[in-house]
């Protein structure tokens, strides 16, 4: 397996980024930590006669807290989001689910922007920035612009990024005090996208839901937000009946893809499953 | 296609060679070289057989291009030997019976030499969830797992002796 | 115990040492000398063009493009390779297979062209621009369908042949039928029995996938006429002889190395048509010819196996005593029978599926069957088709015991061949050599605790709110291994004989050269081990060389667990001879007649005199620089070993599962594994090889099936998809062993390293299906992964 040739560019800042990928377009491909890209290039199925590799930008990677927003550069890695005490912290719910990506080498490469802007909906990072209700900051030739993870994703491997822009950062703002969170990832094997995964971040007044947030991975074309379900939980105490009703709503969402990991039948019910559990880790979590 | 002219690091020797943008890292360390201890196993980043170490961090090179180091510092398993003595993840490794047909042992020896950079003492779970981007198909891992922790006490037995 | 004669035993290292692994040092530095390690000066690269569609005709190949391609040297197609009569090959089964496709392809992946270029990355721009245009055909991809009455003919090459390589062919797509037993007893049997059972199961087709894929490196001298390649490959020997009798260049002039092995598993015993392609394009070139696959080629299209559709049948008395058996198998072979079997045998040894159990009346037949897939059928970590055959007899036995009531050890204890009766003929004809079943099934049961484990399960089943559906398995196999006598094995025409040259060298240190080829065994270590305790020579300074044609004796190769059973014995045979004259040579140095001598560890010495000895060390300098009058000089001797009955290892294994009532994920709690291999030479790599096989069981069991969709295109076939369990989901093994020695090997063992693969895949399903088993679930086909185990809580009604 071996990859077609391309011409290989290193910019050491965004700008320069930018001009590269003006002067290429669509025969440019933007290189983050690459497995995804590598191997699709390995197989031949992306051809791409520039790659611009974004490792060398130094503004991109990082891990900050500015004005009450944690703001990570979109070349942050796997493994350096993990590693952060801040989010640990502040924003657990990221480091659960990096920890639950791929293995630790992939982790060591893979980047949190690039398992955003592939758009594949087999990826974690989607629901897991829709549900902590993440803004992407987008930089063009025209400079920069907003986009609500809940607005980005349109489609498999559709987003609303455009082919001359660059995802540069992802802000997210602290978890308020008392809140919980959970992702709850069914896989088949280390390295495995899931077969259905939820992500919940919750937050109780009492015995009394006041706010929750459930998103869903791989059970349609993009991550999905499961926004009846959470209604199905605020404003109510947290009973068997309404995870219930809220794992019902999820899966009423769901519109899965037929693999080897199951039919759509199992990964729809997965996905339920996985809306429960999560809904009851995330509830021991609101302390 | 124009060549780039990189500067390498590879096992503390610095290499300077020009290579195609699309050569991987691990032909360009076992074809231009000539260090064939890491392998492929899979193409598509599963294995870990080709797994070395960059820059402190274990990377699997069939997913990396050779262009990438530029500037960097590999280790590889040819590396972890000093003047001839063997590295204790090495040496566990024989002790404990971790390796049969041999195909996997340089990346999961990579990879355990900077797992237990990472964590001095780790757990067995820590040790399988460490390792768990390399893949055997002769050991069923448990004395890989052992052959882990042997070396973790080797390394902090050696390191107590040093602060004594 | 610490005495002199403890001590000089250790020094040894010899059987039944746990003697750290003398292959290691190259291992553990990277220095290993795997096929794709290789260079040789002036090297090109082959890679190869495969066929996108299962079943298709060839209208067109356009070469131009890849030819202007700088660096690319060739492209060669059937058309090439015609006037060479090499576009198709002979197959180890008798059949014949494309070497590339001729005309037509079979399946998908099939090699259609390869591209010869300066180097690898120029070889495989060649096959990107090489096009080819095909007219699809109906692809047959089931072979139940494959051999309905109006199904298309597969194999054209073959239109009008009603005889195959092993009888009749009743159907265009059929390949052979093959019976063993006798039907009319069994038959009787049947009728008068007062309980049958009957089972459909599915073993379905995966692949052995060692993490080193196939490769080559192919070198013809055309100054010397002298071929060498360098190639994954478990049967060198056997890889020579083909490689002559297709080239017609003299086996003398053929050297065929396998060095470092990366994991074989019966996936590198096949002769592929990418190492035919290699060789003719280094003949064509006149330069070296290096070929590696890639994951998905390995895959897609080199040695599958299984895919049997088996359906069993028992018949009993109300007792539970097994009065019958009949077996009938529809075998998948794919688009050519390329079975690595023993020639006579296009079921390998599958007639061993009476298993443990003394069956007065048994029957079976199998019958294959051509489909558009990958060819094989190789030997996945087991002797041939024994891991199929030990997988039905394990599940008729717990199906009877589940339809009769009655406990599944009981009934096994029930059915048990007795320790009494070994020899034991069975009533397919094997004679088993030796064992004692009952004894280590007391001993698992006693320590896992079998009747505490039964109540914990009651209690579970009891209990609506628990989470977790628990089953306990439990699998008492016997395999056949250490093909083969030659009297009833061989390989187009080659007996399946085994060899071994020992040389003692004057300071009394020694090399041993072998026609197996180790593929992780350690046979450099265990082997070393045996000529040691034989000749009391250590084991450190015991050379063991094997994989090179030119210098080692013919031998039949490593696969089947055949290299301790038949080369072993022909290490202790050679060993034997050395010693014989060792004695003489003692004698004559002692001034004693051989007859007052006794060997003690690593001596002779004169009866009951322990300070008149001569060492073995002594005796070999003796040898060369003085023996006695009218004796050659010299310590050195061959054996070609011809096994006088293959050995019968077998295991009692237990494994108890947790399935998630929700998810159908099903976590193995525990399992635990006796083996019963006969003499213990290592027990520290015979405890690894156990791990291994175990290990490698559990993948096909729990999620390794190569699956198509209806046009043939194979799905999964990248490590993503392919379960490989890591580090993660593998279980923690429990080993344990009793010892019965073979009475007719030399040093009484039996071989070891696929016994767990082959005792552990029923052991799964056994675990899974008893989780079932109060809800009427008598049988679950593989793999028993969450997907498929959560259809069947759905099936069963079972609420979460």
């Amino acid at each position: 397996m071996i990859p077609s040739v391309f011409e290989y560019h290193a910019p050491s800042t965004v700008s320069e980024a930018l001009s590269l990928l003006g002067q290429y377009g669509d025969g440019a491909k933007l290189l983050a930590g690459g497995h995804s890209l590598l191997p699709m290039m390995k197989l031949r199925f992306a051809e791409p006669a520039h790659l611009i590799d974004l490792n060398k930008i130094r503004e991109l990677s990082g891990i900050r807290e500015e004005g009450g927003v944690i703001k990570i550069g979109a070349m942050t890695s796997e493994t350096a989001l993990i590693d952060s005490a801040l989010l640990q912290k502040k924003i657990p719910l990221l480091v659960e689910a990096a920890s639950l990506i791929a293995d630790p080498q992939v982790r060591n490469r893979g980047t949190i922007g690039g398992d955003i802007t592939h758009g594949d909906p087999g990826n974690d990072h989607p629901a897991i920035t829709i549900a902590l209700d993440a803004k992407f900051i987008l930089v063009g030739p025209k400079g920069e612009r907003t986009v609500a993870a809940g607005d980005f994703f349109l489609g498999t491997y559709m987003t609303d990024l455009q082919p001359e822009e660059i995802l540069k950062e992802i802000h997210i703002k602290p978890f308020a005090p008392k809140t919980g969170s959970a992702y709850c990832k069914l896989k088949r094997k280390t390295g495995d996208f899931a077969t259905a995964a939820a992500a919940v971040v919750l937050q109780m007044s009492g015995d009394v839901v006041s706010s929750a947030r459930i998103t869903l991975t791989n059970v349609g074309p993009i991550a999905l937000h499961a926004q009846a379900a959470e209604q199905a939980l605020v404003g109510k105490p947290l009973t068997d009946a309404s995870i219930a009703a809220a794992a019902a709503a999820a899966m009423a969402i769901c519109d899965p893809a037929e693999d080897l990991r199951g039919n759509i039948e199992y990964k729809t019910a997965m996905a339920g499953e996985m809306t429960k559990r999560a809904i009851r880790l995330a509830a021991t979590r609101c302390k | 296609m124009a060549k780039k002219l990189i500067t390498v690091t590879v096992n503390g020797n610095k290499i300077e060679q020009a290579v195609e943008p699309r050569t991987l890292l691990i032909h360009f360390l076992r074809e231009n070289l000539n260090l064939t201890g890491a392998h492929i196993g899979c193409d598509t980043s599963h294995c870990g057989a080709c797994t070395v170490d960059i820059d402190g961090q274990s990377v699997k090179s069939c997913t990396h291009l050779a262009v990438q180091c530029d500037g960097s510092e590999v280790v590889t398993v040819e590396g972890l030997a000093d003047k001839g003595v063997l590295h204790a993840v090495q040496d566990a490794f024989y002790k404990e019976h971790g390796l049969q047909c041999g195909f996997c042992t340089p990346g999961m020896l990579v990879r355990a030499y900077r797992l237990l950079q990472d964590n001095v003492n780790p757990s067995e779970e820590q040790i399988r969830a460490g390792m768990a981007g390399n893949l055997c198909r002769c050991t069923g891992y448990q004395n890989i797992v052992k052959a882990v922790r042997h070396a973790a006490k080797t390394l902090q037995t050696a390191k107590q002796a040093v602060a004594a | 115990m610490n005495s002199p004669l403890n001590d000089r035993k250790a020094a040894l290292m010899g059987m039944g040492d746990s003697r750290l692994r003398k292959e290691d040092a190259r291992f553990i530095q990277g220095k290993g000398n795997y096929v794709d390690d290789i260079k040789m000066p002036d090297m090109v690269y082959m890679d190869i063009v495969r066929s996108p569609v299962a079943h298709a005709r060839i209208k067109k190949i356009n070469k131009e493009a890849a030819l202007a391609i700088p660096g690319v040297l060739a492209v060669l197609t059937a058309d090439d390779l015609k006037p060479l009569k090499l576009h198709w090959m002979p197959t180890l089964a008798g059949d014949v297979q494309a070497v590339l496709a001729d005309e037509k392809v079979h399946f998908q992946m099939q090699e259609v062209a390869v591209v010869i270029a300066t180097e690898r990355y120029i070889a495989a721009d060649g096959v990107e621009a090489v096009s080819v245009e095909y007219e699809e055909l109906t692809a047959v991809i089931d072979p139940f369908k494959a051999l309905e009455k109006g199904a298309p003919v597969l194999r054209e090459d073959l239109a009008g042949k009603t005889e195959g390589a092993h009888g009749k062919r009743y159907h265009h797509n059929h390949i052979f039928t093959w019976e063993a037993g006798d039907k009319a007893k069994a038959d009787v049997a049947f009728s008068a029995a007062e309980v049958t059972v009957k089972q459909d199961m599915f073993y379905p087709r995966v692949h052995p996938c060692p993490l080193e894929t196939c490769g080559c490196v192919a070198s013809f001298d055309p100054v010397r006429g002298e071929l060498t390649t360098f190639m994954t490959s478990q049967a060198p020997h056997v890889v020579r002889t083909v490689v002559s009798l297709l080239s017609g260049i003299a086996e003398s002039k053929i050297r065929i190395v396998s060095p470092d092995i990366g994991g074989g598993f019966g996936n590198k015993v096949p002769v592929y048509p990418g190492y035919v392609c290699a060789i003719v394009a280094s003949i064509v070139l006149g330069r070296p010819v290096k070929w590696i696959e890639d994951r998905v080629e390995n895959i897609s299209s080199t040695g599958f196996a299984r895919d049997y559709h088996m359906t069993g049948e028992l018949a009993a008395t109300k007792a539970g005593k097994i009065t019958g058996l009949r077996v009938n198998v529809i075998a998948d072979h794919g688009a050519f029978d390329s079975c690595a079997d023993p020639t006579k045998f296009p079921a390998g040894m599958f007639h061993i599926v009476s298993g443990s159990y003394d069956i007065p009346a048994a029957y079976c037949r199998v019958d294959g069957v051509y489909t558009n897939k990958a060819p094989g059928g190789v030997a996945y970590r087991c002797s041939f088709r024994v891991t199929e055959a030990v997988y039905l007899i394990e599940r008729m036995v717990d199906v009877l015991a589940q339809d009769l009531k009655m406990d599944k050890a009981e009934i096994r204890s029930k059915n048990f061949i007795r320790k009494e009766q070994f020899p034991y003929t069975s009533a397919f004809g094997f004679e088993y050599d030796s064992g004692d079943y009952q004894g280590a099934l007391d001993k698992v049961l006693n320590a896992c605790d079998y009747k505490g484990l039964r109540v914990e399960q009651a209690a579970k089943r009891a209990d609506p709110n628990s989470p977790t559906l628990m089953g306990i398995g439990l699998v008492s196999f016997t395999e056949v291994v250490g093909a083969g006598p030659s009297k009833m094995c061989d390989i187009l025409g080659v007996g399946m004989f085994d060899s071994c040259e020992i040389r003692v060298h004057p300071t009394g240190s020694a090399i041993a050269r072998m026609g197996t080829i180790s593929t992780g065994q350690a046979h450099q270590t265990t082997y070393a081990q045996i000529i040691a305790t034989e000749l009391g020579l250590p084991s450190e300074v015991i050379q063991v060389e094997e994989g090179d044609t030119s210098t080692a004796p013919y031998g039949l190769g490593t696969y089947g667990s055949r290299s301790t059973p038949v080369a072993g014995a022909a290490i202790a045979m050679a060993s034997r001879k050395i010693h014989a004259k060792a004695k003489k040579i003692a004698a004559h140095l002692l001034e004693v007649s051989e007859n007052d001598l006794e060997w003690e560890i690593d001596r002779f010495k004169v009866k009951g005199q322990d300070a008149k000895f001569k060492t073995m060390k002594d005796i070999a300098w003796a040898a060369y620089n003085k023996p006695p009058a009218g004796m050659e000089p010299g310590l050195e001797a061959v054996h070609y070993y011809d096994p006088p009955n293959f050995t019968f290892p077998f295991g009692i294994y237990l494994c108890v599962v947790d399935i998630d009532k929700a998810t159908g994920e099903t976590k193995i709690r525990r399992f635990y594994a006796l083996d019963d291999c006969g003499t213990r030479i290592n027990p520290m790599i015979i405890e690894g090889q156990i791990h291994g096989g175990l290990t490698e069981g559990f993948a096909v069991a729990m999620g390794q099936q190569l699956t198509f969709d209806a046009q043939g295109n194979i799905q999964g076939n990248t490590l993503m998809d392919y379960f490989l369990p890591t580090f993660v989901e593998t279980p923690k093994w429990e080993t344990d062993f009793t010892v019965t020695p073979s009475p007719h090997h030399p040093i009484g063992a039996k071989g070891v390293a696929e016994s767990p693969h082959v005792g552990s895949i029923p052991t799964f399903t056994s675990a899974v299906v008893d989780a079932f088993s109060h809800l009427g679930v008598a049988h679950m086909n593989m793999p028993h992964n969450a997907f498929r185990v959560w259809q069947q809580l759905q099936a069963s009604g079972v609420k979460s």
